[in-house]
């Protein structure tokens, strides 16, 4: 199978990345640049553990095709932070017991990073709607709704 | 049994230059390519084993499917590659097709309508499409590029089955074109899933009227069900009774009717009986919000 050559931006740095035809933008993440806090859950579009920011907006990355993203940007779980400082989103969800086995973290923070970059004042259901897509078994989310509005206050 | 491994089985990535050059590609390999936009559909099958395609030709980005354009004296055309969360953000489809929006809002989760496209929607033909019903309700016609060059596929005339449609290889649907609404016009999209947002549907009506002299009740009613059969259904029976009343007698019989025209097959998201019962209430509810909307 022939390998398609893109180039594209992952947390602000450049990458040119050999991929098959048939790799997703998440399996690149993980197995070509070594990302894993993206993580793998339903493979498919389901529970949204894969989620990234592409070209400013939440998506599934076990849903898009890496030879899709020439020219695209990409922010992790691990662009979040600046300078070794957590991001508010990240500080809140330590704070307020967002976290449990952690395994729907970096796809939350990731979905509520979108959110707040294009509403930064969201209302609680703007808030519910916009995670509608992260499941997550442990918390009941009420802690996590608690540290995106706490996140959205200081944004 | 699903592979949850984020892979997919062997198969090829295209991208054409020009839709000439798209549709000669899909055409020389008829049965074993599909054009790909969000993906969101494609992806679940081929992971499931339901499609398998050699190559996926992504026709993102090429003439005519970038882009929303709305023209006041004629209507909206969406390009193919138009996420659904961009159509649900345009000032335009807001103030002028608030069906639209209100479909595209149903679907999935946020960052699936990130990539997930009205056309793909469509094209895909799902009886459970959540899109589908508003395209219908609207009077959507896809523009469709194919080896003869382009042709108009109005909607009416384009779902044959689950996944089957009007498109032949070697097309590729470039836009979906909606003309006006007509003046006070109002339309809902009620669809009942296991949980208030995220689910496919286990059923869903979408209601669309507009004021009309010429009929004896006054209003002109267009009704489309979803995941009650093998395409999208259009109850015209239940529209019949409307034209001629709106009361609360004919909103009940027109209710029965939608019941009636729609052969729901039992799955493990409803059962067939279930999912009639429940389009005959949603059927009521809706007709009677869309009513409410016109009545203020």
């Amino acid at each position: 199978m022939s390998l398609h050559r893109i180039t594209l931006k992952v947390n602000g740095s450049t990458e040119i990345v050999d991929v098959p035809g048939n790799w997703t933008l998440l399996q690149m993440l993980r197995e070509k640049l070594a990302l894993t806090g993206t993580k793998n859950g339903c493979a498919s579009g389901e529970c949204g553990a894969c989620t990234v920011i592409m070209n400013g907006d939440a998506v599934n990355s076990c849903m898009v095709l890496a030879a899709e993203c020439e020219g695209a940007e990409i922010i992790t779980v691990e662009g979040l932070s600046k300078e070794g400082q957590l991001d508010a989103l990240q500080k809140f969800m330590i704070e307020t017991g967002g976290i449990q086995c952690g395994f729907c973290t970096p796809g939350v923070l990731l979905s509520a990073k979108a959110l707040l970059m294009r509403n930064p004042n969201p209302s609680e259901y703007d808030i519910r709607e916009a995670l509608a897509g992260n499941l997550c078994r442990c918390t009941g989310y009420n802690r996590i709704i608690t540290a995106v509005q706490k996140a959205a206050a200081v944004h | 049994m699903r592979n949850a491994h984020p892979g997919l089985p062997e198969l090829d990535y295209v991208k054409p230059g020009s839709l000439e050059e798209a549709s000669k590609f899909l055409a020389a390999h008829a049965g074993e390519s599909r054009p790909f936009l969000g993906g969101t559909d494609c992806i679940v099958r081929i992971r499931d084993g339901a499609w398998k395609p050699k190559y996926l030709v992504d026709v993102k980005g090429l003439e005519g499917t970038t882009g929303i354009s709305f023209d006041p004296a004629k209507g909206l055309t969406i390009g193919a590659a138009v996420p659904m969360n961009k159509v649900a953000a345009h000032p335009d489809v807001q103030k002028h097709y608030p069906l639209l929006v209100e479909a595209c809002n149903w679907v999935a989760s946020y960052q699936l309508r990130s990539r997930a496209t009205i056309v793909g929607n469509v094209c895909n033909a799902s009886p459970a499409g959540d899109t589908i019903g508003a395209a219908i309700c609207l009077d959507g016609v896809l523009n469709v590029f194919g080896p003869d060059g382009y042709r108009k596929e109005p909607l009416t005339t384009f779902f044959f089955g689950p996944g089957k449609t009007a498109l032949k290889p070697g097309d590729i649907a470039t836009s979906i074109f909606f003309p006006l609404p007509p003046k006070e016009s109002a339309g809902k999209y009620l669809k009942l899933g296991r949980n208030r947002l995220g689910d496919l549907a286990i059923v869903g009506v979408t209601a669309f009227a507009y004021k009309d002299a010429s009929v004896a009740s006054g209003y002109r009613f267009r009704i489309a069900l979803a995941s009650v059969g093998p395409t999208p259904i259009r109850p015209t029976a239940a529209e019949e009774i409307l034209a001629k009343s709106i009361d609360e007698s004919a909103v009940e019989a027109a209710a029965q009717a939608a019941m009636d025209s729609c052969t729901p097959i039992d799955d493990t998201r409803g059962t067939a009986r279930y999912r009639k019962l429940m389009i005959r209430n949603l059927t009521r509810q809706a007709v009677s919000a869309v009513l409410a909307q016109l009545k203020k």
